[in-house]
């Protein structure tokens, strides 16, 4: 693996988080937060569906007239959601009925979307395939880390297994409602972009 | 039957706010609240989009996707609802597109204004979203007009609201790391709490 595949890889994660940095895909990410398992879930068919959807389009690319690359675009992503959609129905059918409406979601998530646009139509399938893998990463990283706060303290359990024991089991830890509830998902994501900023202080804005 | 339709219409602007309560069209929500207009110009065009196609793609979905739906063309047993999500995109994105056609040629002010606006509508997730939980929530044709109309004017409130308060904002002193895109998350999680006021208002 040579330097710049390195960097397309793992870019996404970090410096160029596209959440954090570029506002890309929060649409979908953040109702699934609650459990970790959801958001574990979550994140490996965003993740799949953007390499795969790199790939395609990237390898299509040349034969694409650029006034109907859009509509392509959301073909192949659409197509390759349906896949997800339907293998979830049948191999985790209650996983899909947790995650509702937020499969289907994922075909508008900014993140395909922008990736195939913006890095797909330029490279070569491969190189387009890890790009997708680093970015569906960077998603997946800032999905895992929200939803472990709010399954922490929401539920005082991680992936369905106890770790603080709740005072209505007559433990000492009284699960904090709130954070299994809309607004906190905002609240984290905002703290993280704020910790995320200060240590990198290249990614600030001008407000 | 009234009250139902109106009870469904409070609902989806303030209990079930699809900004809010469902984080649906975020990428838009956040990136295009820095002013009061545009975000006005956006609430419209999701608010007319919306409008349209959750009652096309409810007439799809019953007449020709769900289970048993074909019958009419004497294939009871046929269960489409697999291709919906390509059929919903497709509807949306076509709809879009005749809205910007339509909009240029008779009303060139208002698409002006609207702009870039018009046709990122298309990968806004409220959209898809209000399509899918149509849907899930198997409403009949009236109801899919209400909700429709009801998500869309929710969204656009919200969009509004969040400009009002982001144009004030400018004149404090947020700390550097928080800047812009921080801020702006804290922000909509203070409204979103205080939409959560409304949940469990039953009319």
């Amino acid at each position: 693996m040579n330097s710049k595949q390195k960097e397309v890889l793992t870019g996404p994660i970090l410096n160029n988080n596209p959440i954090a940095l570029q506002i890309l895909g929060i649409c979908s990410a953040l109702a699934v937060t609650t459990k970790m398992e959801t958001a574990l879930v979550m994140s490996i068919a965003v993740t799949l569906v953007t390499a795969c959807s790199n790939a395609a389009v990237a390898s299509i690319r040349l034969q694409i007239p650029s006034s109907i690359r859009i509509i392509v675009q959301m073909t192949v992503i659409a197509s390759l959601v349906i896949l997800v959609d339907q293998f979830l129905k049948a191999f985790a059918f209650g996983i899909s009925k947790q995650l509702s409406v937020f499969v289907g979601l994922i075909i508008t998530n900014c993140i395909v979307m922008g990736r195939a646009e913006g890095f797909a139509m330029k490279n070569e399938p491969g190189i387009s395939f890890l790009d997708g893998i680093g970015n569906g990463l960077g998603y997946s990283a800032v999905l895992m880390l929200v939803a472990f706060f709010r399954e922490l303290l929401g539920s005082g359990s991680l992936f369905g297994f106890q770790i603080l024991k709740l005072s209505r089991d007559g433990g000492w830890y009284d699960a904090n409602g709130l954070m299994l509830l809309p607004p906190s998902a905002f609240f984290i994501i905002g703290i993280t972009i704020w910790i995320l900023r200060t240590l990198k202080t290249d990614q600030m804005e001008e407000a | 039957m009234l009250e139902h339709y109106l009870s469904l219409f409070i609902k989806c602007l303030f209990i079930e706010n699809l900004a809010l309560a469902f984080f649906l069209g975020m990428c838009t929500f956040l990136a295009v609240s820095k002013n009061v207009k545009t975000a006005m110009g956006l609430g419209i065009a999701v608010v007319v989009i919306q409008t349209i196609t959750v009652p096309v793609n409810n007439i799809i979905f019953q007449h020709l996707l769900k289970k048993g739906a074909l019958a009419w063309a004497g294939y009871p047993n046929v269960d489409l609802t697999f291709v919906g999500l390509i059929c919903y995109i497709g509807v949306i994105a076509a709809m879009v597109q005749i809205l910007e056609m339509t909009l240029d040629r008779y009303f060139p002010a208002l698409y002006n204004s609207l702009g870039i606006f018009l046709p990122l509508i298309t990968v806004n997730c409220a959209i898809l979203g209000g399509t899918l939980f149509m849907v899930e929530r198997d409403y009949n044709f009236p109801e899919s007009c209400v909700f429709g109309f009801g998500s869309g004017v929710g969204w656009a409130l919200a969009i509004v609201a969040l400009a009002g308060v982001r144009e004030k904002l400018k004149y404090s002193d947020v700390p550097p790391g928080l800047r812009g895109l921080g801020i702006t998350f804290i922000t909509v999680g203070l409204m979103a709490m205080a939409f959560m006021a409304f949940s469990g208002i039953q009319l």
